[in-house]
């Protein structure tokens, strides 16, 4: 196998295979030959080693993790395929459960780890990966002195798809570290919210702030992305004062988002916020203070009350629909 | 019970922060350095557990060029009882593996029951430290806790994973991670920057520090170019005369996003 690089599937704690499974594997095929570990539960490892492969894995490789060990077994398994396969590079996608792997493996494998990348390529000397830094500001390149770079991959952030491949499924057993972890004593699925986009994966974003006022009035921004088949954003101040679920906060300690449309309603545009947005391709704003820097980075921005303005644009959205 | 806080200097985020294009590292005359705000809140937390429990001491401890000293002294007048300061020039640049090195090095010289650090930081947004640091110490952690509860023996809390939110409990000596879920930091009281100046601050080198002398004999992550994005230039701004939503919709359906 030509420059195998290993991307690292833990089943994500509701089930399933974790978000950005396509696009590390997509990542992985940019640059040498897809391979995946996927550790979960005995009786769901099948399935999900078959959506690995159909997500590109030309080989997947599959541990159990049963029980209630957080963390370590991900990372037990992890480090036995990395001994495997003997990757160039190993990619895990920046999901919550995926960074504590990442960690983990690092530490194990004394490798270096680049966080949060957004791109791959390979030079002569191997693989580099890209950052996109201070909020999108700089773009910086990094790479291993020597040998197998970790990486985690900023979800969204990857365009590149793998082509599907044939399963070629090994089960492994993982003898444990007998490192010490944390114990889960329970996992509370998140409501489901509709058919709407995943914020972080989404082509458009729409966001409310603190200028809807309140929870009930920040439907009015959920209607609005509904029009447009776009994802629910929100400010640190509208998921401060409970407008919307911490998951959909965007910005420097939020989600950094590069979508084809980003659409922020009542949000000053804090130099915090901006550095979650300010990639993305068209900006539009409506914010009833002329002065709000969000008008500084808007393609399109508009003055006036958002009370009267969302309505009149879900209409007319509506009209066009026909 | 001893808690250690990881608090980190970082270049404020209210301001421009700018990377040195020649060495990709931070250009720390063009900002104010701040500690990152995330690492306050875990201080916080700390700080509200020493209140309610006996015989618990905190300590905050950062790695960071000597110059940053002063903003550890917030940490100090918000009520940890000392600092330790990880400052040597050799740490210049280091990678997240060296830094994961050094902290974990501190923590084992100086002892701990539980450490506490914020989720990600600002400039390096990783969220890899917390994990890292629990394999080099072989301790149990829980990253991206939303609530806390410490007891003498134990740390339990819920934190907010991918697709729902999740329990776990670890047995003591452990390590923590936190969100901005939690409470906003305290503002130090006046009589709290008065003590700060007693309070004592540790300074290390790594010549007090187990690590790996050579830091080029273990594989390392490394620059290999930096470039700055144009920035964003604003576009046309209109005010609303009644056709505004009417004239978004239009803009949309002219770029076929709607
Ligand atoms: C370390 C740190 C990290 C941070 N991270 C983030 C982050 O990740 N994300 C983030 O968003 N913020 C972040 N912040 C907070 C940030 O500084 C701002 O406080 C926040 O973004 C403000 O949110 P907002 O724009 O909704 O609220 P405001 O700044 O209060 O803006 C509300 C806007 O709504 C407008 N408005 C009110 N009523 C109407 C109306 N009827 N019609 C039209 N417009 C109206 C107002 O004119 C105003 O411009 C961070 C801050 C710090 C210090």
């Amino acid at each position: 196998m030509t420059h195998p690089i290993l991307t690292v599937l833990p089943a994500a704690p509701g089930g399933g295979l974790p978000a950005g499974a396509a696009e590390v594997l997509g990542a992985a095929s940019e640059i040498g030959t897809p391979v995946a570990v996927v550790v979960g539960p005995a009786d769901a490892l099948a399935g999900l080693a078959e959506q690995a492969a159909s997500l590109g894995a030309t080989t997947v490789h599959t541990a159990t993790a049963d029980g209630d060990q957080l963390g370590v077994p991900a990372a037990d398994a992890a480090a036995a395929a990395v001994a495997l396969v003997q990757p160039d590079a190993v990619l895990v996608p920046a999901t919550i459960e995926g960074r504590d792997v990442a960690g983990r493996l690092a530490a194990r494998l004394r490798a270096p780890l680049a966080a949060d990348i957004v791109g791959v390529s390979r030079d002569d000397e191997g693989v580099v990966v890209r950052h996109s830094v201070y909020g999108g500001a700089y773009d910086v390149d990094s790479a291993a002195t020597f040998g197998p770079l970790v990486a985690t991959v900023r979800l969204g952030a990857i365009d590149a798809r793998a082509e599907a491949a044939t399963p070629d499924v090994h089960e492994f057993a993982v003898e444990a570290s007998g490192r010490r972890a944390a114990v889960v004593e329970g996992f509370e699925p998140a409501p489901q919210t509709s058919s709407r986009p995943d914020l972080r994966s989404a082509k458009k974003v729409v966001s409310g702030g603190r200028g809807l006022g309140s929870k009930e009035q920040f439907a009015l921004v959920e209607q609005l992305a509904d029009a447009l088949g776009a994802a629910v954003g929100a400010s640190r101040a509208a998921v401060d004062a409970g407008y919307a679920e911490q998951s959909l906060q965007v910005g420097q300690t939020g989600t950094s988002v590069s979508p084809e449309l980003y659409l922020a309603v009542g949000i000053s545009g804090a130099i915090q916020h901006r550095a979650g947005m300010q990639t993305a391709k068209t900006i539009i704003a409506i914010d009833k203070d002329a002065s709000a820097p969000i008008f500084e980075v808007a393609d399109l921005g508009v003055v006036g009350d958002l009370f009267t303005i969302v309505p009149q644009l879900i209409s007319a959205l509506e009209a066009r629909k026909g | 019970m001893k808690i250690v806080v990881l608090m980190k200097p970082v270049p404020d985020t209210w301001g421009p922060r700018v990377l040195s294009l020649e060495t990709g590292l931070a250009d720390r005359a063009a900002s104010e350095t701040v500690l990152d705000e995330i690492g306050e809140r875990a201080l916080e937390a700390a700080l509200r557990h020493a209140e309610s429990a006996s015989d618990v001491e905190v300590v905050v401890l950062t790695m960071a060029p000597e110059a940053a000293q002063s903003t550890l002294r917030k940490g100090l007048a918000m009520g940890a009882a000392s600092a330790v300061h990880v400052a040597d020039e050799r740490l210049a640049g280091a990678d997240l593996g060296r830094t994961a090195e050094v902290l974990a090095a501190a923590l084992r010289r100086g002892g701990f029951d539980l450490v506490i650090a914020g989720d990600a930081s600002t400039d390096g947004v990783g969220g890899v430290l917390v994990p890292w640091l629990a394999e080099l110490l072989d301790v149990p952690a829980i990253t991206r806790l939303e609530s806390l509860e410490i007891t003498a023996d134990a740390v339990r809390g819920t934190r907010a994973t991918d697709g729902g939110s999740m329990v776990a409990q670890a047995a003591l000596p452990a390590i923590v991670s936190i969100t901005e879920a939690l409470p906003d930091p305290r503002f130090p009281a006046l009589r709290g920057i008065m003590n700060a100046k007693k309070k004592p601050v540790e300074q290390l080198t790594l010549d007090d520090l187990e690590v790996e002398a050579d830091e080029t004999a273990s594989p390392r992550s490394i620059m290999t170019a930096v470039a700055e994005r144009p920035p964003r230039a604003a576009g046309e701004i209109i005010t609303d005369e009644g056709d505004a939503g009417e004239r978004i919709a239009a803009f949309l359906a002219d770029r076929r996003l709607a």
